[in-house]
C-alpha cells in the first residue's frame, strides 16, 4: 500500500505537486492520469525517495522508502526505461542490480526469461529499441519479486504488441495479488487497464475513484438540438435541464434529458426541429473537460 | 562489501576504466621513453627523471574518475542507484572507494612501467630504487592517483556534467595551479596551499630538482600529501552531503 499524505512539491516558484493526498491499494491496477506537466512523475519520483518533498509525506507500507532494508524487494519500479548505461550489456545491468539488493544471480535469467531478452541479454542496451528498453526496465523492477510496482507513462513510444504485452503484465501482477501502481496522460489507455484511477492536474487531486465510476461520471449523455424556433426551445429545455448554445451553428447541446423527452416536449409544444441527435461524451473529451482548468501548456489558436 | 562489489561491478562493466588505464599508460610510458633515449653522459637518466611527466597519467585518470560519476547522471543510472541503494551516502563513498583504488594501481602501473621502459632504454644508467626518497618518488605515483581521483570524484559529484567536471579539473590543475604563481608577491604564498602542487610535493621533496623550486612548501613530504588527501576527502563530504540532500 502506498499513502500519499498532503505531499507538496515546488521548484523555484514552480508548484509541480500541491497537497496531494491519496492511497495506492494492493491487488488492483491504480491508474495515475492527469495531463502532462500534471505532477505524476514528480510524485512517482517522491514515493521513491528520488526527489524530496516540500511538504507532506509519503509512505509504503507505513515506512519511509529511504528506510527500506532490500528496496528493490519491496517496490519495483520502471520511471525511465534510459537509466542504463549504453556500453553495459542488460545481463551486466540486472547483475549489479540485483547483487546490491543481496538477490540470488539466477533471478536474472529469470526475469530476462520473463520479458523476453533472454537472446539479447549479453548485448549492450545502448542499441536496444525503445521496446527492448522498456522491457529491460520491466525486467529490473521485476528482478526482486516486489509487492509493489511502480510504472511511468509505460506505453509511452510502444508498438500496439508492446502496449498489449504491458497491459497482461500489469493485469498478471495485480492478479498475483501486488499493489500496481501505473502512471498515463491518456485516459482510453487507463480505462482499459486501471482498476482504480487518481487523477490529477497541476499537483492537484481531481479524483479517486474506481475507474468505471470515473467514466460514468465524466461521459454524461448530451442531445443535440437544432430548431427554428431556437429561442422558444431554449426556454422550454431550461427549466428542466442544462442548454448551451453551440456558437458555430446555433445548435443547442442539452445535458440531463434524453432524446426522447426532448422529442416528446417539442412535439407537445409544437415546436418544430431539424436536428434530434443524442450524443455520447467520449473519455478523452470527458478528461478534456476535467482537467482543461488543469493544464499547464494549453495552445492558444 | 555488497556496496563494493556492485560498484565493481558497474565500473567494470563499460569499457571507459581500461580505455583510461591504458591511455594513462601509452603516454607516460612513451615520454619517459623519449627521456631515457634522450639522456646522456651531461644530462644523466635519474630516478627522478624517469617520474617527470607523471602528471600526465594523473589528468587521464581525473578524468577517469570524474566520468565514473558524472556518466551515471548523465545516463540516469545514478537515479537507479539510489533507487537499489537508498542510502546515497554508502553507495557514493562505495565507489569513490572502489574508483580511488582502480586510479592508485594505474598509478603504480604508470610509475614503474615509466621507471621499467627507462631501464629498458638505457640499462646501463644507475636508476636502481635504493633510497627512501626514490621509492616515494616513484611508488608515491599511485598515492597521488589515489588522492587525485578522490578530489576529482567529489568534483563530478558537485557538478554532475562530464563537460563541466573536466573542464573544471584540467583548467585547475594544469592553469590555476601552474600559473598562479606568476602574480607577485602573494602568488607564491597561494600556490603553495594548492593541493595538486602539494601531491606533486610529496613526490619530488628530498630529491634532486630538476628545475629550481621557488615555492616554499609548509610541510614536509608526507605532510603535503596529508594536506593533498585533507583537501579532497573535504571536497568529498561537502560533495556527499549535497548529494544527500538535492533531488537525484
Amino acid at each position: 500500500m502506498i499513502e500519499a499524505v498532503r505531499l507538496k512539491k515546488h521548484y523555484g516558484r514552480t508548484i509541480a505537486v500541491d497537497d496531494l493526498s491519496f492511497t495506492v491499494c494492493p491487488g488492483r491496477v491504480t491508474g495515475f492520469l492527469g495531463p502532462n506537466g500534471a505532477g505524476k512523475s514528480t510524485t512517482m519520483r517522491m514515493i521513491l525517495g528520488l526527489d524530496r518533498p516540500n511538504g507532506g509525506d509519503v509512505l509504503i507500507d507505513g515506512q519511509h522508502y529511504a528506510s527500506l532494508k532490500h528496496p528493490l524487494r519491496k517496490v519495483g519500479a520502471l520511471l525511465d526505461a534510459k537509466w542504463v548505461h549504453p556500453n553495459r550489456s542488460a545481463h551486466s545491468h540486472l547483475k549489479w542490480l540485483a547483487r546490491s539488493n543481496g538477490l540470488p544471480t539466477s533471478r536474472i535469467g529469470d526475469v530476462l526469461e520473463m520479458v523476453g531478452l533472454t537472446a539479447v541479454a549479453g548485448k549492450r542496451a545502448g542499441g536496444f529499441s525503445l521496446g527492448m528498453s522498456q522491457r529491460l526496465g520491466v525486467a529490473g523492477a521485476l528482478l526482486g519479486d516486489p509487492e509493489i510496482l511502480l510504472f511511468d507513462e509505460p506505453v509511452n513510444g510502444l508498438d500496439p504488441e508492446g502496449i498489449l504485452w504491458i497491459r497482461q503484465l500489469m493485469h498478471r501482477l495485480a492478479d498475483e495479488g501486488r499493489t500496481v501502481f501505473v502512471s498515463s496522460h491518456l485516459l482510453s489507455e487507463m480505462s482499459q487497464t486501471a482498476q482504480d484511477l487518481i487523477v490529477i492536474g497541476r499537483g492537484k487531486l481531481i479524483a479517486q475513484t474506481t475507474t468505471e465510476q470515473f467514466i460514468h461520471d465524466a461521459t454524461e449523455d448530451r442531445v443535440r438540438v437544432r430548431s427554428p424556433q431556437a429561442d422558444r426551445l431554449r426556454e422550454l429545455l431550461a427549466a428542466r435541464a442544462t442548454v448551451i448554445e453551440d456558437a458555430v451553428d446555433h445548435a443547442l447541446v442539452v445535458h440531463g434529458l434524453s432524446a426522447a423527452e426532448i422529442g416528446e416536449m417539442a412535439a407537445e409544444q409544437g415546436v418544430v426541429l431539424h436536428e434530434l441527435s443524442p450524443q455520447r461524451g467520449s473519455l478523452e473529451e470527458a478528461f478534456m473537460q476535467l482537467t482543461s482548468e488543469a493544464v499547464d501548456y494549453h495552445a492558444h489558436s | 562489501m555488497t556496496l563494493l562489489a556492485v560498484e565493481r561491478i558497474k565500473l567494470f562493466s563499460t569499457r571507459s576504466p581500461w580505455w583510461c588505464a591504458a591511455l594513462a599508460l601509452v603516454i607516460t610510458t612513451g615520454i619517459a621513453a623519449l627521456i631515457a633515449a634522450n639522456t646522456s653522459a651531461e644530462f644523466p637518466l635519474t630516478v627522478g627523471l624517469t617520474q617527470a611527466f607523471y602528471s600526465f597519467g594523473m589528468y587521464v585518470v581525473l578524468v577517469m574518475a570524474a566520468l565514473a560519476v558524472t556518466t551515471e547522471y548523465r545516463f540516469g543510472t545514478i537515479k537507479a542507484t539510489f533507487l537499489a541503494v537508498p542510502n546515497r551516502v554508502s553507495a557514493l563513498v562505495a565507489k569513490t572507494a572502489v574508483v580511488a583504488v582502480m586510479a592508485g594501481l594505474i598509478g603504480e602501473a604508470v610509475a614503474f612501467g615509466q621507471w621499467g621502459i627507462s631501464k629498458l632504454i638505457k640499462p646501463n644508467a644507475d636508476i636502481a630504487i635504493n633510497s627512501a626518497v626514490e621509492w616515494r618518488n616513484v611508488a608515491g605515483v599511485g598515492l597521488v592517483f589515489l588522492v587525485g581521483s578522490i578530489l576529482a570524484l567529489a568534483v563530478g559529484i558537485l557538478v554532475r556534467h562530464t563537460a563541466a567536471a573536466v573542464s573544471i579539473l584540467l583548467v585547475w590543475a594544469l592553469i590555476v595551479e601552474q600559473l598562479i604563481g606568476i602574480i607577485p608577491k602573494i602568488g607564491e604564498k597561494i600556490q603553495r596551499w594548492m593541493p595538486f602542487v602539494n601531491g606533486n610535493h610529496f613526490l619530488t621533496a628530498g630529491g634532486p630538482e630538476l628545475q629550481p623550486d621557488p615555492i616554499k612548501y609548509p610541510f614536509g613530504a608526507w605532510g603535503s600529501l596529508g594536506y593533498f588527501a585533507a583537501v579532497s576527502v573535504g571536497l568529498l563530504i561537502v560533495a556527499l552531503v549535497v548529494a544527500k540532500r538535492r533531488d537525484a
